[in-house]
């Protein structure tokens, strides 16, 4: 499918999500809305697909960058600490400067996670056997360290419940007036598009890099700059998807290849549209209530990628 | 000419070159030999500043490669690792055309589509310049690397064993093609390289390392002598010559 196609689909979607939910809204009513009406749909179902389409593009864009500067298809915001990293940040804002705007928790999840990435960098560059397999599991592993902090400060101001609260994504408490900031992720995916033949060169390696006259480093911390501002901003609004930025980046990879130049605006694409149907089959399941969407993205994420796994072999 | 002058390198305590001078002539193929350990893939990291030096300088064209900006020098300098550990799934074609990178940043002007196009044909690639790499044998993948090279169009290409993994007959064809650069396009060819009758069929110069330095440095023709290689490698050798080439026996 081309772009154009999927882009279509992408808005059919976007269209359906907009019209389901509790509160009966029919595609004539848009024309002529009373009240209540106009109120849920751009207090409420406006912005929550709206941050689905961004979430989605944001995590699977995100995915894909770190695949490219590990040069690992297992690696991703789940499997890099990332995640954690941002949860971590979030509890330090929650717990140090309870008064904190949504601007700044997001800005201290920002700091947690790019650091919580050169660490994580820092640390598969000293593996000497840059196993395929290894290197996710090394991502866990840090991720669980981090989560484990996160979990001695939540235990200890009995918050515990609210910090898990956070891992486990939700867009039903979209509203506006608290998912703006998500915003910020459009422009880090505008330089990720930028940037994308310089992420393929990157993606080869640093010696591959070099020898083309890439500035390397600076391209790998433009990278990681920008999947941190995602990733957080992602975590902050609607919490951890686990899963999405490991499918996505994997299923196009192996539909279009790996010229990012080419793949990015599908990546970005499959991902929104991933996570759109995701979310309207978790509202769909158990109607009128919610199956939080970490628990759809997780399943179906996690059968999609066995899938992939086994195919591999 | 690539002047290499009093070039240091050492891991931790061990001392991998020691001040190592030698000018690598234009225009020619200089092979790099020695055992294992000796130095020569540093060496070749440092010349094309993979590596960073303990000590000394590299000249290119009489001018330091540190002075050089790395788009610029890329322009002039290409480098092929051995064992490009290639996961991505890019076709020959979209490999080829990052040789273009330097010059272009990625966005291919008409005149980079055509340096693209002719890398392909120098290498032979157009049945398969559709396929992806990960389909393709070790023989198609060298080429198609070297297809890059060719389209990178720098004055000096180094190459990290570029016959590692290869069968024979794919070996003679990446090594005739890097002779034919040569002598038809003037590029400057170094390599190292661990087969010995490669080397000496198809440089014009060799370089040989023994513990840290350059033991031998001449003509290919006077350091493919017996005496010379024992020195080098520790053992015996025979020369046999057959149809006015050197074969060496030392098995």
């Amino acid at each position: 499918m081309r772009i154009a196609g999927y882009l279509t689909l992408l808005i059919l979607v976007a269209c359906v999500s907009v019209f389901i939910g509790v509160k009966d809204i029919s595609v004539w009513d848009i024309f002529n809305p009373d009240e209540e009406q106009a109120l849920i749909l751009t207090v409420s179902r406006i912005p929550r697909t709206l941050s689905l389409i961004l979430a989605g593009i944001g995590l699977s864009i995100s995915g894909l960058i770190l695949q490219q500067i590990t040069q690992n298809k297992f690696v991703s915001p789940t499997t890099a600490g990332t995640l954690d990293a941002a949860k971590l940040g979030l509890l330090i804002a929650f717990l140090w400067i309870p008064q904190a705007g949504l601007f700044n928790r997001a800005l201290l999840a920002f700091v947690f996670t790019f650091a919580a990435s050169l660490v994580f960098l820092n640390i598969t560059d000293r593996i000497r056997h840059r196993n395929i397999i290894f290197v996710p599991l090394v991502g866990i592993l840090f991720g669980n360290i981090l989560s484990s902090v996160s979990s001695f400060f939540a235990y200890r101001n009995n918050i515990v419940q609210n910090v898990n609260a956070w891992l486990v994504g939700d867009f039903s408490s979209v509203l506006k007036g608290n998912y703006e900031v998500l915003f910020l992720s459009v422009p880090a995916i505008f330089i990720t598009y930028l940037y994308a033949n310089k992420f393929t060169v990157v993606g080869m390696g640093e010696a591959f890099s070099r020898n083309l006259g890439l500035n390397y480093r600076q391209v790998v911390n433009i990278g990681l700059f920008c999947v941190s501002v995602t990733v957080s901003v992602v975590v902050i609004t609607v919490g951890a998807i686990p899963f999405l930025g490991l499918v996505v980046p994997n299923i196009i990879s192996l539909m279009y290849g790996d010229n990012l130049r080419k793949t990015l605006p599908y990546t970005a694409l499959f991902g929104a549209l991933f996570l759109l149907v995701c979310d309207i089959a978790g509202r769909l399941i158990l109607f009128p209530f919610e199956v939080p969407i970490g628990v759809v993205v997780g399943v179906v994420g996690g059968v999609l990628f066995l899938i992939l796994l086994f195919r591999r072999r | 000419m690539i002047e290499v002058k009093d070039i240091s390198r050492s891991y931790g305590e061990k001392i991998i070159l020691d001040e190592v001078s030698v000018s690598l002539p234009k225009g020619k193929v200089t092979s790099l030999i020695g055992s294992n350990g000796a130095g020569k893939s540093t060496l070749l990291s440092i010349i094309s500043r993979l590596l960073k030096q303990n000590g000394g300088t590299v000249l290119l064209d009489s001018r330091d490669i540190d002075d050089y900006k790395t788009r610029i020098l890329a322009q002039h300098l290409s480098i092929l690792k051995q064992a490009n550990p290639l996961d991505l799934k890019l076709t020959v074609r979209e490999l080829v055309s990052f040789g273009r990178f330097p010059y272009s940043q990625g966005r291919l002007t008409p005149v980079d589509e055509e340096h693209v196009d002719r890398a392909i044909r120098y290498l032979n690639l157009q049945d398969i310049a559709g396929q992806y790499m990960d389909e393709l044998s070790g023989g198609q993948k060298q080429r198609a690397f070297l297809a890059m090279v060719v389209a990178q169009d720098t004055d000096y290409i180094l190459l990290d064993e570029p016959l590692n993994n290869l069968d024979m007959k794919h070996a003679v064809q990446i090594m005739k093609t890097l002779r034919k650069l040569c002598d038809e396009k003037g590029k400057t060819i170094v390599m190292v390289i661990h087969d010995i009758n490669f080397a000496s069929q198809y440089s014009d110069f060799i370089v040989a390392l023994k513990d840290s330095r350059v033991a031998f440095f001449d003509t290919a023709e006077r350091v493919i002598v017996p005496e010379v290689l024992q020195k080098v490698f520790d053992m015996e050798f025979k020369i046999v010559e057959t149809e006015g080439k050197k074969i060496c026996n030392y098995y």
